[in-house]
């Protein structure tokens, strides 16, 4: 694999990457939650993150990436598939059309004011899809080298 | 949700955790925890008797679709409640029948009664709901099941054969048949059977009545294999014995039969009807007793018995539906068909099942079903051979059998028919009762074969694969006893059926005919005196005979020899037929080259929307309240068409990488010029992803090669290209300006509006994704999820030693 020979020694790069990482990251999150009222939501989150983790495999080697994200981005699509459905299938046991999706504003303590939506979780399993399944799609084009 | 809904999809419910039972309690045959299931419910259905014979009905109701009209409304009356009763009744017989017949050790048992309970809830749908479409689903749901069952043994070549014959020729009649339920809904505007029957009037008086009557009857014959779609009956002989009586004799092939009976109150009285089913099913009738006598195999005559008896319940449900043209209440002249048709739907379940069961018996005990290796069973099989005896001796319509009663009564109705003096039937009428009777006489003729070439003669224990011959154990016995003992019960004691299960049966068919309070009068009896129809049964009797003694002289002939029915070359020609054309469309249209794609793609579009704006002439350009254009977004544009044009005159991939990206960019870009940082966000991230992913690609896909030029060719993409993005601006900048001359509002004024109000967030972009067309974001995600698990696929599972593309 070619990243494997580039990367192993890059220090510079090492270096930069886990402070970028870890901002674009926390951005992604943001940008996940903002997402109702602001620019965002699931899947430009869900592309940043992707992006991030992109960063992290151009970095470093494929061992130390399996350590840090152990967890199969397959598994991870059929999650995320399972959560948006399951936000339209809870509303129709509470006998609202399919997908129905409700809000309301809630005091919660240390955050005070906030709003709460069911959108929310259907977002985070747009999300999860789309880290999912950009990170499939490129890591299997990566790994195949026959 | 009611018990009768319960009841009716107890079955899928059962069929869910069978699975289970296969597997934790292998000890125990499956099929024990499977048979409670039809017994309850027949025994539940039996307790509904008292109702419908005192005229009442059951109805239930549990919304589905009610915007569409759609309602999961289940309806019992006599006819359904006869149907239910033999598809619970025999359903038990059969499960129990299949409890000794297959083996739990070696058999797939879990898939086998999974299917089984599947086409059991299935045929209670499709005789219990009063809803059309309902009922559609329910019938394709029994095609699949029958289809499953007769590839059971999948392995073999023939058993794969005949399910996808089954599945094509039925699930092409279930296709019309919903055709023909949409006309019935655009002529009365309900799905509702009975609501159906009520606006009858709207039906005949409608220009689509004979379309929608062909469709609905294409789907009823395909189902009920009535001639020429019967081919795909004796085919799915293939299926394990239990399931052939089941399915392929008693209940799933009467689902047409059902269907014509229900729907007789809709389109009977009308000459079409009258004669589209009479003539098919007394061909149905005809051909398949003709056939049936050339069989060599039991279960193939048995197959080609049962084609030509459901011939006969269609031809009189045919003539029956003449009731509705006279419509004179209980007068038996038009209604003795009706009658026929019922009783002998219930005797044919009863002698078929038991002779399919003792077929199944003969070939498990001797490991084959062939005729001319049979022979001598009579003493070695005594029960099995008495049971035979009574089964065909029921069909062959000999007394005192109930087979006899209600062959006399279709003679009955048939002789009636020349006094109908309506429909032409005053000339072409006694056509019908000849047809009829040289058709028992072959059915006679089949029975005496079927019966004296497996029992009597010489025993062939050197033609058998096995060693010992013997009798049945004694609990596959059981279920093939009790039929013949209803055979018998029936024959000698009609009557028990006649206001319990026939009667109000008559009276669901023929709804309307009677007064209310009245019933119809049903005495079915064996001496009528010396009447015709008792001289018909001497002369069939003696010709039947006459053509079995001289059976050495014909079966020498060719008519013997051949075995397939002629229209089987009509299915396997169309079938290879459509494989071909199939594979030819593919090459066309699958070269395996993304620039054919899109050049198919963007052809089509040029030339449909092409052809759109010249024959609506609508295009428009109103340039009176368009915005200046900053100066820099020439910049933009400029950059923009110049990174576009330049790609196709860069040769090596990086560039064409960095380009596309330029393009990508200006696109975000632009989308910032006009405020959607939404959009502009995500433009960006996917350029950055899509970067990444193209260079992974291309690391495995070789050197741009330099293309011979062709100029010709290059013209003709150059011409596709501009004509696609030309057609798109029209069509854009049409668009833009009708909408304002026609004063539509802009559909974003909507979702400003209600964005905060009904969905609680201020980025509208994002409130349509996952609020207001959620719908569509959900599918899409799973879109992205299926290409993503389609590239691990094609990449991961790559066939070994192919080649890299």
């Amino acid at each position: 694999m070619k990243q494997k020979q580039i990367k192993s020694n890059d220090v510079m790069l090492q270096t930069f990457a886990r402070i970028l990482i870890l901002i674009i990251l926390t951005f992604s999150i943001y940008l996940l939650l903002a997402g109702h009222n602001n620019p965002g939501g699931g899947f430009i989150g869900g592309l940043m993150t992707a992006s991030a983790l992109l960063i992290m495999y151009l970095a470093f080697d494929m061992k130390m990436i399996k350590k840090a994200i152990p967890f199969n981005f397959i598994t991870m699509i059929g999650v995320g598939l399972l959560l948006a459905v399951g936000t339209g299938i809870a509303t129709m046991l509470l006998g609202y059309p399919f997908l129905t999706q409700f809000f309301d504003y809630f005091h919660l303590p240390i955050l005070g004011e906030v709003e709460l939506t069911t959108a929310l979780p259907f977002d985070l399993g747009v999300y999860l899809v789309v880290v999912g399944s950009a990170l499939t799609i490129i890591l299997t084009i990566a790994e195949d080298d026959k | 949700m009611t018990l009768l809904h319960w009841a009716t999809i107890s079955p899928f419910l059962l069929a869910i955790v069978i699975p289970f039972f296969f597997k934790y309690f292998k000890r125990i045959h499956t099929g024990w925890f499977v048979m409670i299931l039809p017994l309850v419910l027949f025994i539940y259905f039996l307790s509904l008797i008292p109702v419908t014979s005192s005229g009442e009905v059951i109805v239930r109701s549990v919304p589905w679709v009610p915007s569409l009209g759609i309602n999961f409304d289940l309806y019992i009356d006599g006819l359904s409640l006869l149907f239910v009763l033999l598809i619970t009744g025999i359903g038990t017989l059969v499960v129990l029948y299949s409890i000794y017949y297959l083996s739990k050790v070696k058999e797939k048992l879990n898939n086998f009664y999974v299917y089984l309970l599947m086409f059991m809830g299935a045929m209670l749908g499709v005789v219990l709901s009063d809803n059309l479409i309902v009922i559609y689903v329910f019938w394709e749901v029994t095609s699949i099941a029958s289809s499953l069952l007769i590839s059971y043994w999948f392995h073999r070549e023939k058993s794969t054969y005949g399910a996808q014959k089954s599945m094509f020729i039925t699930v092409f009649g279930g296709l019309s048949m919903l055709g023909g339920f949409s006309l019935l809904y655009v002529m009365t505007g309900t799905f509702s059977i009975r609501e159906i029957i009520a606006n009858v009037d709207l039906v005949t008086g409608s220009a689509l009545f004979l379309p929608a009557m062909i469709l609905v009857l294409l789907g009823a014959f395909t189902k009920s294999a009535q001639f020429p779609f019967h081919i795909w009956l004796p085919d799915a002989m293939e299926a394990p014995t239990p399931v052939s009586a089941y399915l392929h004799s008693a209940t799933m092939v009467k689902a047409g039969i059902y269907l014509v009976a229900r729907l007789t109150a809709v389109f009977g009285g009308s000459a079409e009807w009258f004669w589209i089913v009479t003539i098919t099913g007394l061909t149905t009738l005809m051909w398949g007793s003709v056939s049936a006598i050339r069989q060599k195999d039991l279960k193939s005559i048995l197959a080609f018995s049962t084609v030509s008896q459901l011939g006969l319940i269609m031809s009189l449900l045919g003539v029956g539906s003449a009731a509705y043209y006279f419509n004179e209440g209980d007068n038996a002249l038009y209604t003795v068909a009706i009658l026929a048709a019922v009783f002998h739907l219930i005797n044919h379940a009863t002698f078929k099942g038991s002779l399919f069961m003792t077929a199944g018996i003969i070939d498990h005990e001797t490991g084959t079903r062939d005729i001319r290796k049979l022979g001598g069973l009579m003493t070695i099989m005594p029960v099995t051979a008495t049971i035979s005896l009574i089964g065909l001796a029921s069909m062959a319509g000999l007394p005192p059998f109930n087979g006899f009663l209600s062959k006399e009564l279709f003679f009955t109705a048939m002789l009636n028919v020349t006094e109908y003096g309506i429909f032409n039937l005053e000339t072409f009428g006694v056509i019908l009762p000849i047809v009829a009777w040289i058709a028992s006489i072959f059915t006679f003729a089949y029975c005496l074969i079927m019966f004296f070439k497996t029992f009597t003669g010489k025993f062939k224990p050197e033609e058998l694969d096995v060693d010992h011959v013997h009798e049945a154990p004694f609990g596959m016995l059981i279920s093939p006893i009790i039929l013949g003992l209803l055979v018998v019960l029936f024959g000698l004691f009609p009557n028990i059926l006649a206001y319990t299960l026939i009667e109000p049966a008559m009276a669901a068919i023929l709804p309307g005919i009677l007064e209310p309070g009245q019933v119809f009068d049903v005495y079915i009896h064996h001496w009528h005196g010396f009447v015709p129809e008792l001289f018909m049964t001497f002369g069939v009797v003696i010709l039947g005979t006459l053509i079995f003694t001289t059976m050495k002289k014909w079966s020498q002939s060719g008519f013997y020899q051949g075995e397939r029915d002629i229209f089987n070359h009509v299915y396997d020609g169309g079938y290879a037929g459509l494989i071909n054309g199939a594979q030819g469309v593919t090459r066309v249209q699958m070269t395996g080259r993304l620039r054919d794609y899109f050049i198919y793609m963007c052809s089509f579009i040029i030339i449909i929307l092409g052809y759109t704006i010249y024959r609506y002439d609508v295009l428009s350009f109103d340039t009176s309240n368009l915005s200046p254009i900053d100066p820099y977004m020439w910049v933009i544009s400029i950059i923009f068409i110049g990174s576009v044009v330049s790609v196709p005159f860069i040769n090596n991939r990086i560039g064409v990488i960095i380009v596309t990206g330029v393009v990508g960019f200006v696109v975000a870009l632009m989308f910032v010029v006009f405020r959607a940082p939404d959009l502009a966000l995500t433009q960006l991230l996917v350029e950055t992803v899509t970067v990444v992913l193209f260079m992974l690609a291309f690391y495995h896909l070789p050197k741009l090669k330099k293309e011979p030029v062709n100029i010709r060719f290059n013209l003709f993409k150059l011409f596709i290209a501009v004509g696609f993005g030309a057609i798109m601006t029209l069509v854009s900048i049409s668009a833009f300006t009708m909408g304002g001359e026609a004063g539509f509002a802009s559909i974003s004024d909507y979702f400003t509006e209600n964005a905060k109000e009904l969905a609680g967030g201020y980025n509208i972009v994002n409130v349509i994704l996952v609020d207001f067309r959620g719908l569509d974001t959900m599918l899409e995600i799973l879109v992205l999820g299926i290409a993503a698990l389609a590239v691990v696929t094609l990449i991961k599972l790559r066939l070994k030693g192919s080649e890299d593309v």
